[in-house]
């Protein structure tokens, strides 16, 4: 089956990280949030790095998206070392490379979802229409609806559709159903599925809910700043059939 | 238009109350720059192109009489361009329709048109026709406060002769741009004109035909006044000469020069106070806008956009409604400074008044102004720029608070919750606290600064007009009288009291300096005139000695005690060494005052009086006006209250006029202040303040948190605005005063008065403005969203 995106996307490394390590100083005291990290994602990959809060994930993901930068330890994407990238290196790896998805959507309440979406695809190479985005998450109808305006789960949704309207290579999504209800976050999570399937992003999903990992190919867990688990689902559910 | 456009036009119609303070802070502060630069300018160039056009001279001199054939003479002088002689006497008038006594100086013009120096400019009517000696021109601000227009006619008395006049013409000359009775500070128009009148008939009239009493010349490109000066001194001296002198001693030349160096002052001052409140402005409501952005900001810069565009972005905030504010500024300029032009068109008689609305000014105004913006919002910009995303999705950490000077176990029980949370919070940042104080007392401070002027010009009207002078009428003889001529001013019929002075022209000199001067003899500083310093205090007169005023002893370099060398320009033309016994702090001019008994010992020649001061009977004022009309030896008659009234209408309507921009003004700088001080503590506090409603607080509780502590600022800056109000008044008035004048110190209680009751009210008009939004509060939905 070589249309298959899991199938195609094994043969290509598009993240790297070699023993990357984080670590911050909170007033006096020492955290480690990152310990001698190694991992490689692969394009197409719908991976779910699961950890409880503290446990670093939220730090792996900043770093990953150009963010942040590691204490030691290399990252790289597509053979391009970004720990080692200038400011302006890292703004145009965000700008072309990376969509990201937050949990409290953060959106600008000034922009409708339309340009909201726009905010995006006016600085990117070679993205979709916004409308388009917009439809792909199923809000053809809401376009000049104000932040406000929407619901959460809405919400989120106008941040997948800004995240994925510039065809991010990697699309990194911070607990995206952390503030919504069962019902309104599988429906985000349907749209992630879709977005995978549909245009081969590779998706890395952080959350604390190990429910969500059944919809991945592969998933992580992180521990204290430690890799404890890296394993491959033999199946992937739908996000339908995802029970928390 | 760009998404990240369309947001920053939208956030800032949101925030649009505070940013219009901001925008009308800066207009106010490019309104006075533009509209007085343009003044300034207006004024330099009409002066310039009037005496250009009209040929002002460059030197004058002033003799009894002499030989027409020194005008050949003076044209030798190296250095000399040109010469032009003139006859000039001062008259009196009986002008239609006016029962008091007016003055006019006649000055002659060729009988035929010709170029010559302080050339008129015939605004209405013709030049005077040869053979008809009753024609004059007559100057316009004489003719407009009078109602007279040529074709009229008004008699004068000249050399004891009464002669009907017929005014063909309305004239002005760079000569009377500041036109005042000699002897006199301020303009009484319809007291007191030029008029302009045949050589030939002035001659005739006052038997000096073949001779002239007034000399001007211009110099050569190069040439030394000083040079020119010193040989005119030399040629003329046995004529009477009262010195030769430039025009920076030209009385109407210098009020000029001294309004043009005012302006400029001006346009330091105030526009540097207002942008530097913009500048503060700016940067707290930057540092709020970002702070509340953080989650923004982290976002703009996930999904890519540079530092810069980000940076841009936030700069945005700051020069819109910098440049909103200068696009305002600069039309509200051009009309301020018309208005000012129509308004010094009333003091000054310029042939043409032009206002200039300069292109320079507006750009470097602009300029200006988003310098300001820029270094306003840099602080803000800047950690914008600098936010790591990263940390810009985490909420602002809390702030640290300590236990406070008022956390002590004593005072605690004693101070209520809420007004420790507002005390606590000034603790905190005791530098924003401060600032604020600062910039709402700088408002403080403009109010009392402008009407500081009027109290300053009330002290003086109270000193001239009041204390000083107690006399009715002044008669200026035109030769100096024997002290007989007492009696015959006794004899008249309603003269209740009756003073005199003499008046001698000197050169005075200490050292390497020399000043042209008068010396007044007065029989005593206790009758009718008085000598009185500007703090109102009455000084006696020395029986010795000569007493100066400060500033004229500060110019000569002098301190009582010292011996100044003088020398008489007149009837013996004595030597003399004359003692400085005393300094007297005037509020107008530079004089020199002596017993009369010994200026006439000093100065010889008997006892020759000048002038004299006379009380009248008010019952008998009437008849005595008619006969001073026709009165010989008389040449000029000044009413003191017709003065004080001149001055009254013409100075305090230009006084009232700057000091309701200047309130208008401070009341702007104060509410923007205050308003956006109050609207930056509701948006940092409205978590917190509705967290204190959820927990059972009134609204009446939480608007005393948010607004008592910018009641708290508000009561610190009135006193210190009080004090920065007074130092910027003493500085205006050092930098406004000149030789002509010194604007007194004094401050009235009203004025203080004043300033509170502006900034109280300005104060509860933003509280009123803030308290509707905090009571409109939305408690749950506060409370929902993220910090």
């Amino acid at each position: 089956m070589p249309d298959n995106p899991l199938d195609r996307g094994q043969h290509i490394e598009v993240l790297t990280i070699t023993d990357l390590s984080k670590f911050y100083m909170m007033g006096e005291v020492r955290v480690d949030a990152l310990k001698h990290i190694s991992l490689e994602f692969h394009a197409g990959e719908l991976a779910v790095l699961l950890g409880a809060s503290g446990s670093g994930k939220s730090t792996l993901l900043n770093i990953i998206g150009g963010l942040d930068l590691p204490s030691s330890g290399k990252l790289f994407f597509h053979g391009r070392e970004i720990t080692a990238a200038t400011e302006a290196e890292l703004t145009a790896y965000r700008r072309r490379s990376i969509g990201f998805v937050f949990q409290f959507y953060n959106l600008i309440s000034s922009l409708s979802a339309l340009e909201n979406v726009q905010l995006v695809t006016e600085i990117a190479d070679n993205p979709m229409n916004a409308e388009e985005a917009l439809r792909l998450v199923g809000l053809g109808d809401r376009l000049n609806h104000f932040p406000a305006q929407l619901s959460g789960g809405e919400q989120q949704r106008v941040a997948i559709a800004r995240a994925v309207a510039k065809r991010p290579e990697l699309l990194l999504c911070d607990e995206p159903t952390g503030a919504l209800d069962f019902q309104t976050g599988k429906l985000v999570l349907d749209v992630l599925e879709k977005v995978n399937r549909e245009l081969g992003t590779t998706t890395l999903v952080i959350t604390h809910n190990a429910s969500i990992a059944g919809m991945a190919d592969r998933v992580v867990r992180l521990r204290s700043g430690e890799l404890s688990e890296d394993r491959r689902n033999l199946t992937r559910l739908s996000p339908s059939e995802l029970v928390w | 238009m760009k998404a990240l456009q369309r947001k920053l036009l939208r956030e800032l119609m949101r925030l649009k109350g505070q940013m219009l303070a901001v925008a009308a802070v800066v207009a106010c502060g490019i309104s006075v720059f533009v509209s007085m630069s343009s003044v300034k300018y207006s004024l330099e160039a009409s002066r310039q192109r009037y005496y250009n056009r009209f040929r002002f001279a460059d030197v004058f001199v002033q003799v009894k009489r002499a030989p027409e054939f020194y005008r050949e003479a003076v044209s030798r002088i190296p250095g000399v361009a040109s010469v032009t002689t003139r006859i000039t006497a001062d008259v009196t008038l009986d002008v239609p329709g006016l029962d008091e006594p007016a003055s006019a100086r006649l000055v002659s013009i060729p009988d035929y048109r010709m170029p010559v120096l302080n050339d008129l400019f015939l605004k209405k009517g013709r030049y005077i026709e040869p053979g008809k000696p009753e024609e004059v021109i007559a100057s316009k601000p004489f003719l407009e406060a009078n109602h007279l227009a040529p074709g009229d006619r008004i008699s004068a008395v000249i050399n004891g002769r009464k002669r009907n006049l017929l005014i063909v013409g309305m004239g002005l000359s760079p000569e009377y741009i500041y036109e005042v009775q000699p002897g006199s500070f301020f303009p009484d128009k319809r007291r007191f004109g030029v008029f302009w009148m045949g050589r030939r008939s002035l001659e005739s009239a006052l038997d000096m035909s073949g001779a002239f009493n007034d000399l001007s010349l211009t110099l050569a490109h190069g040439a030394s006044e000083k040079d020119v000066i010193m040989r005119l001194d030399n040629l003329f001296k046995r004529y009477g000469s009262l010195g030769a002198y430039g025009r920076s001693e030209h009385l109407s030349d210098r009020f000029i020069v001294d309004e043009i160096k005012q302006v400029g002052i001006q346009i330091t001052f105030l526009p540097v106070v207002f942008l530097a409140v913009a500048v503060f402005l700016l940067n707290i409501v930057l540092r709020r806008i970002v702070a509340t952005q953080r989650d923004q900001i982290a976002v703009l810069k996930a999904i890519g956009y540079s530092n810069e565009d980000v940076g841009l972005h936030y700069l945005g905030f700051a020069l819109i409604p910098t440049a909103f504010g200068a696009v305002v500024g600069t039309l509200l300029g051009a009309w301020l400074g018309r208005g000012l032009m129509n308004i010094y068109a009333e003091f000054y008689n310029f042939a043409e008044l032009v206002y200039f609305f300069r292109f320079e000014d507006v750009a470097l105004s602009v300029l200006l102004s988003f310098a300001a913006a820029i270094f306003g919002a840099l602080g803000a910009v800047r950690s914008a720029v600098q936010l790591p995303p990263a940390e810009a999705m985490r909420p602002d950490s809390p702030v640290l608070y300590k236990p406070g000077i008022f956390d002590r176990e004593s005072l605690r029980k004693k101070i209520p919750v809420s007004l420790r949370i507002i005390v606590r919070n000034l603790e905190r940042r005791p530098w924003k606290a401060a600032l604020s104080v600062l910039m709402i007392s700088l408002s403080v401070a403009i109010l009392i600064a402008g009407r500081y002027t009027y109290d300053s010009l009330d002290r003086m009207v109270q000193v001239e007009f009041n204390e000083k002078h107690r006399e009715d009428v002044t008669l200026i003889f035109n030769n100096p009288m024997p002290p007989s001529v007492r009696f015959t001013i006794a004899s008249l019929d309603g003269v209740v009291e009756h003073e005199y002075y003499r008046e001698e022209p000197v050169k005075m000199s200490f050292g390497h300096r020399v000043r042209r001067q008068s010396i007044k003899g007065m029989e005593s500083a206790e009758g009718l005139q008085r000598l009185v310093d500007q703090s109102n205090r009455q000084i006696s007169l020395p029986s010795e000695g000569v007493l100066l005023t400060s500033t004229l002893a500060t110019l000569l370099g002098v301190k009582p005690g010292d011996t100044l060398q003088v020398d008489f320009l007149q009837g013996r033309q004595r030597h003399r060494e004359l003692l400085v016994s005393g300094t007297i702090d005037e509020i107008l001019g530079l004089s020199a005052y002596m017993n009369l008994g010994s200026l006439n010992r000093l100065a010889g020649d008997g006892g020759a009086l000048n002038a004299a001061y006379l009380r009248l009977d008010q019952t008998k004022a009437a008849k005595l006006y008619t006969t001073f009309k026709g009165m010989p030896g008389v040449s000029g008659i000044m009413m003191l209250k017709a003065m004080k009234q001149s001055f009254d209408e013409l100075i305090a309507q230009s006084m009232n006029t700057s000091t309701l921009i200047l309130t208008t003004f401070a009341c702007i700088l104060a509410f923007a202040v205050v308003y956006n001080g109050a609207r930056i503590s509701l948006s940092e506090r409205a978590r917190e303040l509705t967290s204190l409603r959820v927990l059972g607080m009134t609204k009446g509780e939480i608007s005393f948190i948010l607004l008592g502590e910018q009641a708290l600022l508000t009561m610190a800056a009135i006193p210190v605005g009080f004090l920065i109000g007074i130092t910027l008044s003493a500085l205006l008035a050092h930098a406004l005063s000149s030789e002509l004048y010194r604007l007194p110190l004094v401050f009235s209680a009203f004025n203080f008065l004043f300033a509170f009751v502006v900034i109280v009210l300005v104060s509860l008009v933003s509280a009123v403005l803030v308290r509707r939004r905090l009571t409109s509060l939305d408690l749950v939905e506060v409370l929902k969203t993220r910090e």
